[in-house]
């Protein structure tokens, strides 16, 4: 039950998504461009550390964008029919799971354009892939509730920034060391960080699943 | 100590003379009772009584906080509501101190008032998320849905930090006691004597705090009722 209405929910955003592109195309032309005024400020990256930093910098900051209009942008009269014929587990589950593809779309168009204009200093990229996928379901997760709490407020787009900041924080260090074992092409995975990551996923997505039902009512 | 939360004036009083004697003792016996003599501390091993106390009791008045958020969402009394939010402030408080003491104790032992340190991270961050509970708190009139929105915030935030709390130490080496190798106090340094200063101490300070919040959920229910009579 619960499955099918997510399922219905997720082909609902993306026929959405779809019918105005141009938020879509917004998203993507921001990151473009981001990355292409990193190149002309920092012509080329040699430090392997500086270059991972950026990236995720860059990252960080176009998925709070891409996300913050998952909830501001609704009207409330349409969250309500969805609320209603739904529930709003799987309402969140679903935005949780569209904004995650959304991400690995943004994420694989960042690296791409990172690599045409900054360089690719990767050294492992099958380790890197797996931590940019996990990294972005970690920044959809949170970013999704965040912008849930958000919404509710009156100037919401900067709230979304303050509040998702300090909290990704710890998922951004993570994030962080893995890639740069990734880059720096280690033989041996760490999986210790790995597990990490995938145990701050677990728990923002619970915590989500748990909270959000007291978050939907105006 | 739920009861002595609502802040009724004439309530027990016993915990809040062992805080006031606790504390007493601490300025007192702290700056008095002899210490081991050790190389770059000196005397300055004396802030352990003052700098690590403030940390648990904001731990624990942090941990009123996220107690009564979870309270707000299953009950909905404004009551609850008022306590995390004053407790959020005591925490915020307790953290200043905190980083004071911690930044002079830095300034003679490290030679720096700030040092990039996992410890000292993990505590810029709990400012920052608590700054930003105070920022959404300002952000929403209505009162219900303020106090259930900030309740939602409040408990998320802190099951991150208290993750990120937990995380941050393995990531990286750090100088602080008790920390990527380094040895806590109480391995070496904390003798005897120190001992009878530290643990009451630590009880005084939390005390004192839980004072400080019950008086602070008082003074915030008379502006509220005075609004209200308005």
């Amino acid at each position: 039950m619960l499955f099918q209405q997510i399922k219905y929910l997720i082909v609902k955003e993306i026929k959405l998504e779809l019918r105005n592109k141009y938020a879509l195309g917004g998203i993507l032309i921001y990151v473009v461009s981001t990355v292409f005024v990193s190149y002309l400020s920092f012509k080329q990256i040699i430090n392997p550390a500086t270059w991972n930093a950026l990236f995720w910098i860059i990252l960080l900051f176009a998925s709070i964008n891409a996300v913050a209009k998952s909830f501001i942008n609704e009207s409330g009269g349409k969250m309500l029919y969805l609320y209603t014929l739904t529930g709003p587990q799987a309402v969140i589950l679903a935005k949780i799971i569209y904004n995650s593809l959304l991400l690995i779309v943004l994420s694989g168009l960042c690296l791409c354009a990172y690599t045409l204009f900054i360089g690719n200093l990767i050294g492992d990229l099958p380790l890197f892939l797996i931590v940019l996928l996990m990294g972005s379901m970690g920044f959809s997760s949170l970013l999704t509730m965040v912008s849930a709490i958000a919404s509710k407020t009156s100037n919401n787009f900067t709230l979304m920034a303050i509040l998702s900041l300090p909290i990704m924080l710890p998922l951004l260090m993570v994030l962080i060391k893995v890639s740069k074992n990734a880059i720096d092409g280690l033989e041996l995975w760490d999986w210790n960080s790995l597990l990490i990551l995938a145990f701050l996923n677990v728990i923002v997505i619970s915590l989500s699943y748990l909270l959000f039902r007291y978050l939907w009512r105006d | 100590m739920d009861s002595s939360l609502k802040g009724r004036p004439g309530g027990a009083i016993w915990w809040k003379l062992i805080a006031v004697v606790f504390v007493l003792y601490t300025v007192i016996a702290g700056f008095l009772v002899s210490v081991p003599a050790q190389p770059i501390l000196h005397e300055s091993i004396r802030n352990l009584y003052f700098h690590v106390p403030m940390w648990f009791s904001m731990m624990v008045i942090l941990f009123i906080s996220l107690w009564h958020s979870i309270k707000y969402l299953s009950k909905s009394t404004i009551e609850s509501d008022i306590i995390a939010t004053q407790a959020a402030h005591t925490g915020m408080l307790l953290g200043a101190l905190g980083l004071a003491t911690g930044s002079f104790w830095a300034r003679y032992t490290w030679g720096a008032w700030w040092v990039a340190d996992t410890k000292l991270n993990g505590a810029a961050i709990t400012m920052l998320i608590y700054l930003a509970y105070f920022i959404l708190r300002g952000s929403i009139d209505e009162e219900q849905k303020r106090a259930r929105i900030a309740a939602v915030y409040n408990i998320f935030a802190y099951v991150m930090l208290i993750v990120f709390l937990m995380i941050l130490p393995r990531m990286s080496d750090s100088l602080h006691p008790g920390n990527g190798g380094n040895p806590g106090f109480n391995k070496y340094d904390l003798d005897k004597n120190m001992r009878l200063v530290f643990y009451p101490a630590v009880i005084g300070w939390i005390l004192l705090s839980v004072w400080i919040l019950t008086l602070r959920i008082r003074l915030q229910k008379l502006k509220r009722k005075l609004m209200f009579n308005e």
